[in-house]
């Protein structure tokens, strides 16, 4: 029998408070195959780890029970703790009575008896623990990112920096992301093109990176250090090695449509460079507004092509590439302004949402860097901003903080204080959060020097007057109603996952959050990497933010990555399927029931299981009818003792039982 | 006389419900104490044998926690559940046990306070049905 000790954590209070340790430890002292328990305030903490040493050795245990929080916590901990005293890590269990019963119960008398009862659990199926080795198979030390943002470009050049090969896939013509639209950024107004254009050349240029443009990854298939990724590209059908950038195929295209990077406030053609910095620099037809090649309606452009690059043949290609790691950084779009039928926007074309405002800021926007506005190209002089547009509004449209608006809000006042000295912003804020360098200074500023008067309060109708907007709000803070004339109105939108990703993220079986952006392993302690082993996250993708922090992240993760790259092997959860010989009659249910193909029937007719392929879901365990097939430490027999130990009263109350209906 | 206390085995899959009971817990959401949990790796990993056994060892309902339909981190074991489980109730029901006694329900790792709400919920509906009838050996004798 195994010599098994249990360890009872305090966590400060949060368990004390509602579990009576003492108790416990008096009840399970006697337990069978209990040698030796006890009980502390903080059992993950460094005298909490010798303390289980020291047990082990004094009392030659080859097992062991912590009774803490969840086993995401500190499972690895623990289990680094009992390799250290040469246990193996399978010979540990966590009893989850934290997050599980301490938390979630007031009763004390309740709690102790359900921590009782996990326990007991816990210690039933490591009496029946195999001691295991991981499944080792060799690393593919090759990355790919999706989405080419600035977190996306930041992960992709540190990564390629470190030496492995990066493959980058981004689903629009060029890469560069939301951050390209911007025209300066916050706190320090530097021109966003000028510190995001070199990074986009480097990259193009870096001889570890590949780059997938047009490009989305329709299925990943395998596991950390093995994943195999199809990746759909649509055909650009201009040769970028023959096309001059000469833009006569522009000139000859009939077909207008408003442009993305311009957030529709200017045109483009159907074949097309979305912005004059794009990265690859080509031109792009895009068939969804073409008016057809096949058959041939207009053939325009190929008609003006001189060096004849264009050719309307090209077909949509897949690839297959083996990938180890892969990197998300799918970024963010705006919440749709439709929804807010109050603030009219789509109506009256003198409401914007902050991207459009900052497409009128830049030079290389419609009008040129000029602060004009949409209707008819007057220079605003009064203007309103609406902050948490679409945010921290949980009756109807997002309940979270969008993070960036109330600095970009105030950038945006900004900008055009500088553009029209004797303008006037206004901006309606809830709350103004600055928490960020040097980021509370940017707004005393603003408001000293620049005369932005911010109003505390939100914005109840805008309706258009003339030629201006008269936005209606009310003053919280003297509890009177605002009217103001406004020549234009910009709405701060909040962030919601970039459009599209559900069905990556579906596809890829990845975990989100109620808002559907990204789940980070960890909300402190593993915040740049997924549950699932192998994904890591950055960017606006797990939640809004800054670029700053974008990158900061992308780095971090990037980290990461060179850090699983540098292993030779990865290994893999050794807790999966096996199959007793004896007992299997080679029906072969089990090869129809797994879903990655990890079993077959060998030439005597008896199935059995690739480790490598086998993922542990225990699908074929359940399936097997003559019960020869078998997961590792989560068997029948270990299943059926953890059921009887939690019914186990169940006899002695029946009596009382009966008294009681 | 004493409050029935019901006795709920509850198998909750890693992924998706044992995550949300963890998130239930850093939220300190509030549910009764009567369900003890066993984690597998899927919910496809636990065995009708495993439901009947836990009833015969008179366990007065049981609680499956899975992925949402298409959030299967083993892509389809949350569809392989479904099928069991809605077989295994019409198997219950021959057997004289009310189908009621076994749930089955999708709690993803965002979904802490539908997780508190569903022990809550079939705590109470399992409270209301009353102990699992005992079998009694000698009265299917003497009934033939």
């Amino acid at each position: 029998m195994k010599r098994i000790g249990v360890f009872i954590c305090h966590c400060g209070v949060n368990i004390k408070d509602t579990v009576d340790v003492e108790l416990l430890t008096e009840q399970l002292e006697n337990y069978p195959g209990v040698v030796h328990i006890e009980n502390y305030m903080f059992m993950c903490s460094d005298p909490g780890q010798n303390q289980i040493k020291a047990a082990i050795e004094e009392n030659k245990l080859d097992g062991v029970v912590i009774a803490a929080c969840s086993p995401t916590l500190h499972e690895s901990t623990f289990q680094n703790v009992i390799e250290e005293m040469g246990i193996n890590k399978y010979q540990l269990e966590i009893a989850n009575i934290r997050e599980q019963c301490s938390w979630v119960h007031n009763d004390k008398e309740e709690a102790t008896r359900k921590a009782n009862l996990i326990i007991k659990t816990a210690l039933e199926k490591l009496r029946l623990n195999e001691s295991l080795s991981p499944v080792s198979s060799p690393m593919t030390k090759r990355v790919m990112v999706i989405g080419g943002g600035i977190a996306g470009i930041q992960a992709a050049l540190d990564i390629a920096d470190g030496g492995y090969e990066v493959l980058l896939v981004e689903k629009k013509p060029s890469i560069g992301g939301h951050m390209i639209q911007l025209s300066e950024t916050f706190p320090t107004l530097d021109c966003s093109q000028c510190i995001l254009t070199p990074k986009m050349v480097q990259l193009a240029k870096h001889k570890n990176i590949k780059l997938y443009v047009n490009s989305e990854v329709e299925k990943v298939e395998g596991f950390v250090g093995n994943f195999t990724a199809k990746i759909n590209r649509k055909p650009q059908y201009v040769n970028p090695d023959i096309c001059t950038m000469c833009g006569d195929c522009i000139d000859n295209c009939p077909v207008v449509v408003p442009s993305e990077y311009d957030e529709g406030l200017s045109w483009r053609k159907a074949i097309y460079v979305p912005f004059p910095q794009a990265i690859p620099a080509t031109f792009t037809i895009d068939t969804e507004n073409c008016l057809g090649f096949d058959p041939i309606a207009c053939g325009e452009c190929r008609k003006a092509c001189k060096p004849e690059a264009i050719n309307y043949d090209k077909k949509p290609e897949t690839f297959e590439e083996k990938i180890g790691a892969i990197i998300l950084a799918t970024g963010y779009d705006l919440y749709p302004v439709e929804k807010m039928a109050e603030y009219g926007y789509g109506k009256f074309p003198d409401v914007l949402n902050g991207l459009q405002f900052e497409r009128i800021l830049s030079a290389t926007g419609p009008t040129g860097g000029k602060m004009l506005r949409p209707s008819d190209g007057k220079i605003p002089k009064e203007i309103v901003f609406i902050q948490c547009s679409g945010s921290r509004d949980p009756e109807r449209h997002n309940s979270y903080c969008s993070k960036i608006c109330c600095m970009y809000s105030l950038k945006h006042a900004k900008l055009y204080k500088h553009k029209v000295h004797d303008g006037q912003p206004y901006i309606f804020y809830i709350d103004i959060r600055s928490g960020g360098k040097r980021y509370e200074e940017f707004i005393q500023q603003a408001v000293s020097e620049d005369g932005v008067i911010y109003i505390r309060g939100k914005v109840a109708k805008i309706y258009k007057e003339d030629d201006k907007m008269i936005v209606h709000g009310m003053d919280t803070l003297t509890g009177k109603k605002i009217e103001i004339k406004a020549d234009l109105v910009v709405l701060a939108q909040s962030m919601i996952p970039s459009e599209g990703v559900n069905k990556l993220i579906q596809n890829l079986k990845l975990s989100t959050d109620e808002h559907g952006f990204l789940n980070e392993a960890h909300p402190k302690l593993r915040p740049l990497e997924s549950i699932q082993s192998g994904f890591y996250l950055t960017g606006a993708a797990q939640g809004p933010k800054d670029i700053p922090d974008s990158v900061a992240q992308a780095s971090g993760a990037a980290a990461k990555v060179l850090a699983l790259m540098s292993q030779q092997e990865i290994y893999h959860e050794p807790i999966i399927a096996w199959v007793d010989e004896e007992k299997c009659s080679g029906c072969g249910i089990c090869i129809s029931t797994c879903p990655y193909g990890a079993r077959a029937l060998n030439f005597d007719g008896i199935a059995e299981v690739n480790e490598v392929l086998c993922e542990g879901c225990g699908a074929c365990i359940s399936a097997c009818p003559s019960s020869a097939s078998q997961q590792r430490n989560l068997t029948d027999d270990q299943i059926n003792n953890m059921i009887d130990i939690i019914l186990q009263d169940n006899l002695e109350n029946s009596l009382e039982k009966e008294d009681m209906i | 006389m004493k409050r029935f206390e019901p006795k709920i085995v509850c198998f909750l899959c890693k992924w998706c419900t044992y995550a949300g009971a963890d998130l239930a817990g850093t939220s300190r959401l509030k549910y009764p104490a009567n369900g003890i949990v066993i984690k597998t790796l899927c919910s496809s990993r636990i065995d009708s044998e495993h439901i009947l056994h836990a009833f015969a060892r008179g366990s007065d309902g049981i609680f499956i926690g899975g992925c949402h339909p298409g959030d299967c981190h083993y892509q389809t074991g949350n569809y392989k559940t479904k099928r069991r489980i809605v077989l295994l109730k019409r198997v219950l029901e021959q057997m004289g046990i009310n189908p009621d006694r076994l749930r089955l329900e999708w709690i993803s790792a965002s979904e802490g306070n539908k997780f508190a709400r569903q022990m809550t919920d079939f705590t109470e509906q399992i409270r209301a049905l009353g102990p699992i009838p005992k079998y009694d050996r000698k009265e299917d004798i003497s009934n033939g």
